[in-house]
């Protein structure tokens, strides 16, 4: 196949422009290869033929000298991010069959930019989880060892660029589930600042966690689609008015910089050698490319993951409220009145991971609790933000390890949620102080499993993640 | 029944709670009309069905029709507003929580002056106005086993007015509801109908001993359509909690329902199977922050309130209280009125041609002001004419006022001259009418002078006949005199 070297964007526009091929043809390209590699299960639904009808008259486009700048990109979509009149079931029983009356603010605007939408992509139920286990679709499968999950919630999206099944995806992260599943699978996989990038239509976690992030093989692609996306949106309120810089175009990095390390991730007793020596092997290239490298403490580790799960939990007990059985998706056959209707309809729907979850944020937010739970929460996110920020002031970046350890196998924490919740260990921190946050592949470990390092910046400063990161992916293969 | 002994021995403790749809054009948080009436579930955007992915937006008309309550009610108006989620499970409600506000209302304090039946002023204090946004409706149709649900009143505007425990009696309550009403009408933001629910109004009651210190435990009392029904609630409740205090039983609080037919109160659901609600603050909104200059310009819009007007008229016009209450008791009728007392300056006779041929043809047509025919400057003119001695009041009122409703285009003063009502106010040509009535009655006239001075009314009656109602009384009875007295 003439397509296989496609492997960046950049490649197909070269190829679209000398016309070596066409958009239709990409798109069937990819086609095969999701065809292909079923088995993998990232795909959930393939929109083969409004992807078909949208190449079509992309290419229509070009031929006139219209075209996009996304024009010959071909991007799946996690199955939270609604799109017109697409079925969309955030991995649940409890939204089989729903079908979206609108587009979501970020897949349109890549849509406006003649992007073309291949297909959904199979993720944790409402994002809830780490491995892509828990799914109504089944499980989807590493495509570096098949034995073993892909990460998640984000699962499908991270393997569908990764067995190239995609030119980019879209995933959304809210405590990590960007970044672990793209270092589980060898990507570039982003969490934009809380803000960034517009939430309309994107179904609901965690509100005030939420973001849309990409996976991508290069660091460019990601700026690309980011810089599309991102912006102010009059349907989310809470988007930032902030205008959005050209990502793509401001990768050159010549300058030296201030990089902190935390004492408390390096030295984890949970992380794996492989991924210490490799973070440290990083750290130390960074030393001898001139900049500054410093370790410093972060004695507040210890409490991210408990104000993360208590308050993305109170938030989603009330998010997901709206699955009631009433208005649409899937309502029990078995009510013989308004109550029984409500708790079969919520048992039989939903998953036990969520299910998990929306008892746990009841219970922090039930008058008994609140203060002790979810107020106190509340203060100490802030104390969190407010240590990631200043830290963030003296210096340029935070640098530590993206995940505890490497793509673990099925079933490995599957009847321990505690130690599924370790696994976001590294990457809340990003999640509960809003900043931007980004993975990148730092090596294999001895099995050949992909790590993944993670860099944080100041909020907004996603230019300047950008530019690290491709500068760090530069210096890690030479 | 109690005996009023032992109901003296008693202090009736209430707050009210006042929801007030508002009348914009869009809902709270979506841009879905909120037009009442229309074919169930038409209003119905993913917004309003709470469909995943979507988020609220802050109709912003919304936020300045509270200030503008607040504003009236004399609340200090929150600079900083959060929303905050009322969670709870019920099939009208969309999204299995209620976006209102909790901490940080945005209105706080403020108190309402009423004018209670004795005609006393009192001042029931506010703890509080906040925005919110409506439920859908739940409908039981007599041929259906299902319960129906329609949408389209979901996430409609609405206010919460909540009052302090002032009230102490039911008179009070609805002369409170009274104000509130007459308030957002003159506001112009909410259409103040009770029986369509546009107002509605939970009780919170609960009684004390004469001199107690602490209130008794509160009923709340809910699903009273009427200002009326409100008060007989009150009433009902302070006789059942009384009764129950006297015979050693404790008060539980606990929300009762209100039963129009019998007038009495049931139980509803006692506090411990209430809901906990887990508000915590809306993650989907930004804050609203009320700038200096927004405040500022709203307040600079302010129409003027019921309490103004009724000060302009009994200060600036010189009326009676009674006339000026009931000439501000709606908005539309005091402005009118303002209207019409730019054209004359006779105001006391405006206030009576307002409150006696205005409203009866208004009541006996059930029309509102807006809809009556004649405009100020043609009413002022009608005033000035009887002023200027043209014709007299009963003439203006029974003969051309009718006339003046059908054609109001026409001027009274040209209806006076086509009818020939102009008054005969000139000696020359009265004088023959009033000898040719006295010459026709010469038996009269020799009772009048040996003493009958009462004939006096008889004389003035033939020549008002005799001129066909256009004799001015005042120049007539001078000549009469003239000639009987001599």
């Amino acid at each position: 196949m003439i397509l296989e070297k496609f492997l960046s964007f950049d490649d197909i526009q070269k190829s679209l422009e000398n016309g070596e091929t066409s958009v239709t043809a990409i798109v069937n390209y990819y086609l095969q290869n999701i065809q292909t590699k079923a088995h993998l299960n990232a795909f959930v639904e393939v929109y083969t033929d409004s992807a078909l009808a949208q190449a079509a008259a992309v290419d229509q486009k070009i031929s006139e000298g219209k075209a996009g700048r996304l024009a010959g990109m071909v991007i799946g979509i996690k199955d939270v991010l609604v799109y017109k009149d697409h079925e969309v079931n955030a991995s649940s029983n409890i939204l089989k069959g729903f079908v979206s009356q609108f587009t979501a603010t970020a897949v349109q605007r890549l849509i406006d930019e003649d992007a073309v939408i291949v297909g959904r992509l199979n993720c944790d139920e409402f994002g809830m989880g780490s491995s892509n286990e828990n799914t109504c679709h089944g499980k989807v499968l590493n495509a570096a060892d098949e034995t073993r999950v892909p990460g998640g919630s984000s699962g499908g999206s991270a393997v569908a660029v990764q067995a190239n099944l995609c030119t980019v995806s879209l995933g959304t992260d809210t405590g990590g589930s960007v970044r672990q599943p793209a270092a589980f699978t060898g990507l570039v996989g982003i969490k934009p600042t809380y803000s960034r990038v517009s939430r309309w239509g994107l179904i609901a976690y965690a509100s005030s966690f939420d973001t849309i992030g990409i996976f991508s093989r290069n660091v460019k692609d990601n700026a690309l689609v980011m810089e599309i996306m991102a912006g102010p949106d009059n349907f989310d309120s809470t988007s930032s008015k902030k205008p959005v810089p050209p990502y793509s175009e401001l990768l050159h990095f010549d300058k030296r910089v201030k990089v902190a390390y935390l004492r408390e991730t390096i030295e984890s007793p949970a992380l794996q050698p492989e991924i210490k020596a490799n973070t440290l092997a990083l750290l130390d290239k960074l030393r001898k490319e001139g900049h500054e490298v410093e370790e410093v403490e972060f004695p507040l580790l210890k409490y991210v993951l408990p104000t993360y799960y208590i308050l993305t939990t109170a938030e989603a007990s009330s998010n997901l409220s709206r699955f009631d059985g009433v208005k649409y998706g899937y309502r029990t056959s078995a009510a013989h009145n308004l109550e029984s209707m409500y708790k079969k309809t919520r048992s039989e729907g939903f998953g036990e991971e969520v299910k998990r979850r929306i008892m746990l944020g009841t219970f922090v937010l039930s008058a008994s609790y609140y203060d002790a739970y979810f107020t106190k929460a509340q203060k100490v996110r802030r104390l969190i933000k407010e240590f990631t920020e200043n830290l963030l002031n003296k210096f340029d970046y935070i640098v530590m390890p993206t995940t505890p350890s490497t793509a673990f196998k099925f079933g490995e924490h599957s009847n321990d949620p505690v130690a599924m919740y370790l696994e976001d260990l590294f990457t809340v921190q990003a999640s509960v102080s809003g900043v931007p946050a980004i993975s990148i592949p730092n090596g294999t470990d001895e099995k050949g499993l992909p790590i993944g390092i993670q860099i944080i910046a100041n909020s907004f400063k996603e230019a300047e993640l950008y530019a690290f990161a491709d500068y760090l992916m530069d210096i890690n293969q030479a | 029944m109690i005996s009023q002994e032992i109901k003296d021995k008693y202090t009736l403790v209430v707050g009210l709670e006042v929801h007030a749809q508002l009348l914009t054009k869009s809902k709270m948080y979506a841009s879905d009309s909120t037009e009442f009436g229309n074919l169930p579930n038409t209003q119905i955007s993913p917004i309003t069905l709470g469909h995943p992915g979507t988020l609220p937006k802050v109709n912003m008309k919304a936020v300045e029709f509270a200030i503008k309550m607040g504003l009236a009610c004399n609340s200090e108006i929150t600079k900083y507003n959060i929303f905050s989620r009322k969670n709870y499970f019920y099939p009208d409600l969309p999204k299995g929580y209620q976006i209102t506000q909790d901490k940080g209302p945005i209105c706080v304090g403020g108190f309402v002056p009423v004018v209670l039946s004795n005609g006393e002023e009192k001042s029931i204090r506010l703890n509080r106005i906040h925005m919110e946004e409506d439920a859908g409706k739940s409908m039981h149709l007599a041929e259906e086993v299902d319960t129906l649900v329609d949408f389209n009143r979901a996430g409609v505007p609405l206010i919460e007015i909540v009052s302090e425990p002032d009230i102490r009696s039911s008179d009070e309550a609805y002369n409170y509801l009274v104000e509130i009403k007459k308030l957002v009408k003159y506001l112009d933001i909410c259409d103040g109908n009770m029986e369509e629910g546009s107002l509605r109004c939970d009780a919170n009651i609960s009684v004390m001993l004469k001199g107690a210190t602490e209130y008794g435990k509160k009923v709340e009392v809910k699903n009273m359509n009427s200002f009326r029904n409100v008060a007989r609630a009150i009433e009902h409740e302070f006789e059942r909690q009384i009764q129950q205090v006297e015979a050693g039983e404790t008060i539980i609080s606990e929300t009762r329902t209100f039963d129009a037919t019998t007038g009495t109160t049931a139980s509803m659901r006692t506090k411990e199977d209430l809901n906990d609600y887990r508000y915590f603050p809306e993650p989907d909104l930004s804050p609203v922050i009320i700038s200096e200059e927004w405040l500022n310009s709203v307040k600079v819009a302010m129409p003027s309130l019921p309490r103004e007007l009724f000060r302009k008229f009994t200060q600036e016009f010189g009326l009676p209280d009674y006339d000026a209450g009931v000439l501000t008791d709606s908005k539309e009728i005091a402005l009118y009125f303002e209207e019409l007392c730019g054209l004359t300056g006779n105001y006391k006779a405006a206030s009576n041609w307002m409150m006696g041929p205005v409203k009866s043809y208004l009541n006996e047509l059930t029309l509102h002001i807006e809809q009556f025919p004649i405009k100020p400057v043609a009413l002022a003119t009608l005033i000035q004419i009887i002023d200027e001695g043209k014709v007299n009041f009963s003439v203006a009122s029974q003969k051309i006022y009718p006339v003046l409703l059908a054609n109001p285009e026409k001027s009274p003063l040209e209806i006076a001259q086509e009818l020939n009502l102009i008054q005969e106010s000139d000696e020359g040509s009265l004088k023959p009418i009033v000898e040719s009535v006295l010459a026709e009655n010469e038996a009269k006239v020799a009772e009048y002078k040996s003493g009958k001075k009462g004939l006096m009314g008889m004389f003035m009656g033939q020549v008002m006949k005799k001129s066909q109602g256009k004799a001015d009384p005042k120049v007539a009875t001078k000549i009469l005199m003239e000639l009987l007295d001599n």
